[in-house]
């Protein structure tokens, strides 16, 4: 059981190739506060890999990672 | 800023020398993706890869160099998809219309799947601050002005993107 986690806003790229999800979660995540979880949705395989570096390189910390329907789900908090 | 701040962000220098469509997609992806990673990202754009900071990209694919390219069609069933069309070179070379027919082709696949267009890819490496320039010497020689290539790109020379590469921590010739 694990807790849930509320995000403050929702980001769908489903459908998307790299580098979009990438860019897309950049640019959403501007426009957050320090501390605002970001509910990332992708279909693009290469979405796990990529936002896990992503988010060693910004340094917005990815709470968790999950799988859902076919879909990749992440929980990205602003640093 | 030079790499004695140990808390510069990490920077990609690129040079982009091809001017054709399959081409074109490489830097604009690593420099999309680098820019949102936070990094500073810098393209030197030189002889066929100039064109691409042209207002009005008109990239397209060139058969001639690219031997056993895989054609696949952007549109019928999924297994009519999935094959692999050999295109030997001489056809390629030789059919008229075969370089429109494999730009389509593939403009059409990428889109299919989701990638972004190369126009979109270079808006958004516009939005993301990624340095462009333009190479000086190339522009003499084909006989380009500044006003042929979109305002946000500067023009520079050698000196100028070896400085710039000098701090990178990436740096790829492509």
């Amino acid at each position: 059981m694990t807790d849930v986690i509320k995000e403050d806003q929702v980001l769908d790229c489903s459908g998307m190739l790299c580098p979009m999800p990438v860019v897309k979660t950049t640019k959403a995540i501007k426009e957050l506060q320090s501390g605002q979880v970001l509910k990332m949705i992708a279909t693009d395989p290469g979405a796990p890999p990529d936002m896990e570096a992503w988010s060693r390189q910004t340094g917005n910390e990815m709470l968790r990672s999950m799988q859902e329907d076919g879909k990749f789900i992440f929980y990205l908090k602003k640093k | 800023m030079s790499k004695s701040d140990p808390n510069a962000p990490k920077r990609l220098a690129l040079i982009a020398s091809k001017g054709t469509l399959d081409w074109a997609y490489p830097p604009f992806i690593l420099a999309s993706a680098a820019g949102a990673m936070g990094w500073e990202v810098g393209i030197f754009f030189t002889f066929y890869g100039l064109t691409l900071l042209k207002p009005d990209l008109t990239a397209a694919v060139s058969p001639l160099g690219n031997p056993a390219m895989p054609m696949k069609m952007p549109f019928g069933p999924e297994g009519f998809q999935n094959i692999n069309w050999p295109m030997p070179n001489l056809l390629m070379a030789n059919a008229p219309g075969f370089e429109a027919l494999a730009t389509n082709l593939m403009k059409q696949t990428f889109k299919n799947k989701g990638v972004a267009s190369v126009p979109e890819l270079r808006d958004m490496c516009v939005d993301l601050d990624v340095r462009m320039i333009g190479c000086q010497m190339t522009m003499d020689v084909f006989g380009f002005k500044r006003e042929d290539f979109i305002k946000e790109c500067e023009i520079g020379g050698a000196a100028t993107f070896l400085e710039y590469a000098a701090d990178a921590d990436v740096q790829l010739f492509i």
